[in-house]
């Protein structure tokens, strides 16, 4: 592991429990030409840890996602989560016919909880998204960046310790997408979540990420992990997030090169 | 806390910005409904007095909007003209009816099952396209001339086109839902309630709409061939106002067939509208 910067690790690192662990993991699509989507990936997500994972197409991010959030099942190897984990999708994937409130009190609905407890709940589930006076509304009169947070909202509504994020943020325009770095970085340390958030873009991974996890493409294998050490809060534009954002990017170009000659 | 205040601000104030409200008013909007519909009925009407202005059906054939209307008027003050309405709408609900239960259930079932799907899935469409006056003969036979003839034939008009709005309903539930939904901790039965039926709605609003239009036409032709004794129905009126030779009598008895499939169209439509505009898909 490459270490960015010369601090310590974070102490909650140190305390040693796995949230997610994948060993020898493999995904073989079907089909007689199927490709090799996932070729062994070895990697272990410690409880607590914000860890983005970033390549370019055709790494396997999204399907590595999809493996551990249980959507997909490896080919071969050994997959272990702490629990049943949350999962964002790059697409907010609300339910158009449902009220905010109700679209966040949803995965409690489908657990069984009583009608006046979990919007109970869903109501502080968005507040925390800052969301408390659009319950009422519908999805569709909602801008883009707040439709994701009441995705965000319902993401959290799950209860769960561990939260998967597929590029959540991709379709953003840049200062929605600080905003919401801002919320997230601000919810994740105030629960203890685990994160571990997939894009393409090497800055948004160093300005939100413990450790960036660097895949290469056709088949996806885990090329380096870069710890980031910075001081949090960062901001997007900050010098050492720009420093830091470099060395991926190089090696992330170096990993896209192979695939030129 | 001082920075999440400041946060809280900031993205307040860009949901501000990012939202915007627009309403148009209620007036404004039933303006914009009936306003076009009065022109058309009044282009047709337009038409129609021409054609006999022009004098190329004598009027014994062909009467003038203004006595069909009339006629139509005075249809309204009678009792008879009233239980043959109710005959003919009662029957048209049942049928209506029974053809949803079946069509709904048989929707399900297919989209279910993938063995259905490729045994029955392509019959039930060609049914559709079968005019379903072809049908009569056969439900004769089968019923002689009864209730149960026009409901076969109803049944078999309309449920079509029922379980094809339900089958192309979820065909089309966006595989994003799904995915969220299982992920959420939705599956098998908990999954069609949440996701998969509110999803397919708008689709199978249409499918019953269409499943209507289909058991209108087919209960009228039914009504046309099928006379029971002692039944007065708007059918067997239309039948009597041609062996009577009353065209302002049959033309009155044909814009109350209209308006029955027009007021029912309306109610579809409005439900339509309702969701569609819930769901953000339906501008203004």
């Amino acid at each position: 592991m490459t270490q960015l910067t010369e601090r310590a690790p974070r102490p909650v690192l140190a305390a040693g429990r796995e949230a997610v662990t994948l060993r020898g993991v493999t995904k073989r699509y079907a089909g007689p030409r199927g490709a090799l989507a996932l070729d062994g990936i070895d990697l272990a997500i410690q409880r607590g840890e914000f860890v983005c994972v970033v390549g370019a197409s055709g790494c396997g991010k999204s399907t590595l996602l999809n493996l551990v959030s249980g959507l997909d099942e490896a080919t071969s190897g050994e997959i272990c989560v702490e629990g049943r984990p949350a999962f964002m999708f790059q697409e907010h994937a609300l339910m158009p016919w449902l009220s905010v409130l109700d679209n966040v009190a949803l995965p409690m609905r489908l657990a069984g909880r009583t009608r006046a407890d979990r919007q109970d709940a869903a109501r502080e589930f968005l507040a925390a998204v800052h969301l408390a006076e659009w319950s009422d509304r519908r999805p569709h009169e909602l801008s883009g960046g707040m439709r994701q947070r009441v995705a965000l909202a319902r993401t959290l509504a799950m209860e769960a310790s561990v939260l998967l994020m597929d590029e959540p943020f991709g379709a953003l325009d840049a200062m929605t997408r600080d905003l919401l770095h801002d919320e997230l970085e601000s919810i994740w340390g105030a629960r203890g979540l685990t994160i571990v958030f997939v894009t393409h873009n090497v800055r948004e991974a160093v300005r939100l990420a413990d450790r960036v996890v660097l895949l290469s493409s056709r088949p996806g294998r885990v090329v380096e992990e870069f710890g980031v050490d910075l001081p949090r809060p960062r901001r997007f534009e900050d010098p050492a997030v720009t420093a830091a954002s470099g060395d991926i990017t190089a090696a992330l170009r170096a990993e896209v090169a192979r695939h030129g000659v | 806390m001082a920075s999440d205040t400041v946060l809280a601000t900031e993205i307040r104030g860009l949901d501000t910005l990012e939202t915007h409200v627009d309403g148009v008013s209620l007036g404004s909007r039933l303006w914009h409904g009936i306003a076009p519909k009065v022109v058309a009925v009044a282009i047709v009407l337009g038409l129609w007095e021409g054609v006999v202005l022009l004098g190329l059906k004598p009027e014994y054939v062909l009467p003038s909007p203004a006595q069909a209307l009339s006629e139509f008027a005075r249809q309204l003050g009678l009792s008879t003209f009233w239980h043959a309405v109710a005959v003919t709408v009662t029957r048209g609900v049942a049928g209506f009816t029974i053809a949803s239960v079946i069509g709904l259930a048989l929707g399900i079932l297919v989209s279910r099952s993938r063995f259905l799907r490729s045994a029955i899935g392509s019959l039930i469409t060609g049914l559709q396209t079968m005019p379903s006056i072809a049908w009569f003969p056969l439900a004769i036979l089968l019923f002689q001339l009864s209730e149960m003839a026009i409901l076969f034939v109803i049944l078999i008009g309309a449920v079509p086109s029922i379980a094809n709005g339900v089958i192309s309903g979820v065909d089309y539930v966006p595989p994003t839902l799904v995915r969220a939904g299982r992920n959420l901790g939705a599956s098998g039965l908990a999954m069609y309630r949440h996701v998969v039926l509110p999803a397919a709605l708008p689709s199978v609003v249409s499918g019953l709409k269409q499943g209507w239009a289909f058991a209108w036409r087919s209960l009228l032709a039914g009504e046309l061939i099928v006379a029971i004794a002692n039944r007065p129905s708007l059918g067997a009126y239309l039948s009597n106002s041609r062996e009577l030779g009353d065209p302002a009598y049959m033309i009155a008895i044909m814009i109350a067939i209209l308006l029955i499939g027009v007021l029912v169209d309306t109610v579809f439509t409005v439900v339509d509208t309702a969701i569609r505009r819930g769901r953000g898909v339906l501008v203004g």
